[in-house]
């Protein structure tokens, strides 16, 4: 990547020592990359100023995001454009488009850092892309409105959801073929496995419930349910998921309920509820996981939670429909 | 590279031989057969005819339905199956519904006016109904029927639906204005019990009647017809679409027109896109060519709820199915944002409505602050309390 890079930017010397200025400005904190659903655009914040810093343009309906393993890539599911887009942190610039298939939503890297698996959410399909030779490996057919994706830490499976088929497919990578699959609640909307890959954690909307599954039998550990005062039932619905690092916390983003949930992730109690902005969505920590992010949807901003105190601390206004977020160190 | 469907299956089957009883292939097969029957009526020759109501309106919901529910019951080894019969007289009706019950049909999904609901419901029994064409209320307040569930709101759901907005505008003065049919006089009365529900005023009311001056377009008649005391909205009961399109921005006084026209409270809309509404909006044109309406989403909910109570129950013997639809314990997704079902008293689905004009939606009731000591959705509709018959 650094190559044509600095080819083009001696070509234009002002160009260079923008980037340079960029890059001595975004060394010292952390960055945080938020997709705007209805902007067709990232807003980028300055994780020590909290302050959007800059507002880049992206494809079509720009929802899921994810970061290859050295932080270098950007990977943007540009729905409405039909492409994942791969965005060159340093610069900021759309460096290639991946052929994603139909209405990318949700994708997740395998641990090899190459195998991308994409949710086709119109199409019923999970499309596999290697990252590096841009090819289609396989795609494999799923249920109605496939969403969640997450490959598991030892790279064994990947797992997804389909949100009208009720169910999470497990995907065996080895072949590229399905090889189980779970019935769970309504509207299964996001999967993320634990730190050793032996849980697997999903959300179903409109069940209003949280699974945990045991990886090697593929069967219900725990279905956990949520309750918080003043706010009825049906708004409820669970989406994002976040587990820490050290194994203690689980945070789920609670949808119009407008709270995120914090969960003991070793006895499945139910801790604590963060109030936060309206429809929250998707959750990323910062890399030292002092911090968590959530995007809210409707009220379109990003709540910034202290995850030592467990305290909401400000709330950063983006574009319109913020949905996905990752930082960057 | 695409797997076909059949390849994934026996995939399915092969893994199944060898895994710990997973779940994908522990059920018996189900083959769930559903019968869709269609007839509406010719409205007569309207006024305003430039834009028709699909033919196949409420029919593609349906079979876009029985594709989503397939792809579940790919994985638990049931398949949905839909009959249709779309006809044009209510005896040719009746004769199409006894031809599938004797094939062995006993779901199904009904887009037909309130009389052929009822003559279907008496003629079978044994079977379990959808109403996903009629918005009468009788049906929902004094004389149900134990057999049908309805999956399109009642015309008192939609009137509180548009009412709630109006008091949370503070509108508070309305013009109403009914047309000649009795399915205009049934939406004027639930209009004028959603006003007196939230208290707002009706300061007058007329019937279009077309005996005005014949030298003079419906449209330049319409100001002086709106000549009344003066309100704060004008509120339109014409279902079939026959004059109440030439009155937005043609009243006495400069004010917005709801009801049947101008903001329209709907079960469904292409303006209806959040909570997931996209991508079915976008499966249905896909399939269809044209935009979903409420007929479709009235049957696309129905066949919905067989398929999600059969693959809960893995069975489809209609008693059951209709038990388990009342019981509040299946959360339905309708794309709604909140959690469906069928309310245990008159068989209606409980579910946000829509408030529309033709290119925005302009809000989803019920509206903040319209409290139920239960659920906030049954502020639209007929209450518990309200229903004089015994039901199912």
């Amino acid at each position: 990547m650094r190559r044509p890079f600095f080819h083009r930017a001696l070509l234009y010397p002002s160009l260079l020592s923008g980037a340079l200025a960029l890059a001595c400005g975004h060394a010292t904190a952390a960055t945080a990359w938020v997709s705007n659903e209805k902007d067709n655009s990232l807003s980028l914040i300055d994780m020590q100023t909290l302050q959007v810093t800059e507002t880049l343009p992206v494809g079509q309906r720009p929802r899921g995001l994810l970061l290859s393993h050295d932080n270098k890539l950007l990977y943007i599911c540009a729905s409405d454009s039909d492409r994942v887009q791969v965005m060159d942190v340093a610069t900021r610039k759309i460096i290639k488009e991946l052929p994603s298939g139909k209405d990318p939503e949700q994708f997740a890297l395998h641990p090899n850092d190459r195998w991308l698996y994409v949710s086709n959410e119109d199409d019923a399909l999970v499309t596999v892309i290697d990252t590096v030779t841009d090819k289609v490996l396989g795609q494999i057919d799923v249920g109605i409105e496939p969403e969640g994706m997450a490959v598991s830490p030892d790279g064994k499976w990947a797992v997804n959801t389909s949100e009208t088929t009720n169910m999470l497919h497990w995907i065996d990578t080895s072949t590229q073929t399905l090889a189980d699959s779970t019935l769970v609640d309504q509207r299964p909307r996001f999967v993320e496995f634990d730190k050793d890959g032996s849980k697997l954690w999903a959300s179903a909307e409109i069940g209003g419930t949280v699974t945990i599954l045991d990886v090697a039998t593929r069967q219900v550990l725990k279905t956990l349910n949520f309750q918080i005062k003043g706010v009825h039932p049906d708004k409820v619905q669970p989406v994002g998921i976040k587990l820490s690092a050290d194994g203690k916390y689980a945070f789920v983003a609670l949808g119009p309920a407008n709270h995120v949930a914090v969960i003991d992730a070793k006895t499945y109690e139910v801790l604590d509820y963060l109030l936060v902005g309206r429809r929250v969505w998707q959750l990323a920590f910062t890399p030292d996981q002092s911090q968590l992010l959530a995007t809210n949807g409707v009220s379109g901003d990003v709540s910034v939670i202290d995850v030592k105190n467990l305290k909401v601390l400000k709330s950063v206004k983006v574009g319109r429909y913020p949905w996905g977020v990752v930082v960057t160190p | 590279m695409r797997q076909p469907a059949q390849l994934a299956l026996t995939c399915l089957l092969a893994l199944a031989a060898t895994l710990s009883a997973p779940l994908v292939c522990a059920a018996e097969p189900l083959q769930v057969r559903i019968g869709y029957l269609g007839y509406r009526p010719d409205p007569g020759p309207l006024l305003s005819n430039i834009i028709p109501e699909p033919a196949d309106a409420g029919l593609q919901g349906a079979e876009l339905a029985i594709v989503d529910s397939n792809s579940t019951g790919r994985f638990l080894k049931q398949h949905f199956q839909l009959t249709s019969a779309t006809v044009d007289s209510p005896e040719a009706l009746l004769q199409a519904a006894n031809a599938q019950h004797d094939q062995g049909l006993r779901l199904f999904v009904v887009n037909a006016p309130a009389a052929s609901l009822r003559a279907l419901s008496a003629a079978l029994p044994d079977s379990l109904l959808f109403n996903a064409g009629s918005p009468d209320d009788s049906l929902r307040s004094s004389q149900c029927l134990g057999n049908v569930l309805h999956s399109l709101p009642g015309r008192a759901m939609l009137a509180d639906a548009l009412v709630q907005f109006l008091v949370l505008r503070k509108w508070q003065r309305a013009l109403l204005v009914v047309g000649q049919t009795e399915d205009d006089k049934a939406y004027a009365d639930a209009l004028r019990r959603a006003l007196k529900r939230f208290g707002v005023q009706l300061v007058a009311e007329k019937t279009w009647t077309f005996d005005n001056d014949q030298r003079r377009s419906a449209q330049a008649d319409m100001p002086l017809f709106t000549q009344t005391a003066e309100y704060d909205v004008v509120l339109v009961a014409d279902e079939r679409g026959d004059f109440g399109e030439y009155l937005p921005y043609q009243t006495w006084y400069p004010r917005p027109v709801a009801g049947t026209q101008g903001l329209t409270p709907t079960g469904w809309h292409k303006t209806v896109e959040t909570f997931g509404a996209a991508q079915l909006q976008k499966r249905f044109e896909a399939q269809a060519g044209r935009w979903m309406n409420d007929r479709d989403f009235a049957a696309w909910m129905a066949v919905r709820s067989v398929a999600s109570a059969a693959s809960k129950l893995r069975q489809a013997e209609p008693r059951a199915l209709q038990q388990l639809l009342l019981s509040e314990q299946l959360p339905l997704d309708g794309f709604k944002g909140r959690k469906l079902s069928y309310r245990p008293w008159n068989g209606e689905l409980r579910q946000p409505i829509a408030l529309v004009q033709p290119r925005a939606l302009v809000s989803t009731s019920p509206q903040e602050g319209f409290l139920h000591p239960f659920n906030e959705m049954d502020s639209l509709g007929y209450d518990k309390p309200e229903v004089t018959c015994s039901y199912p």
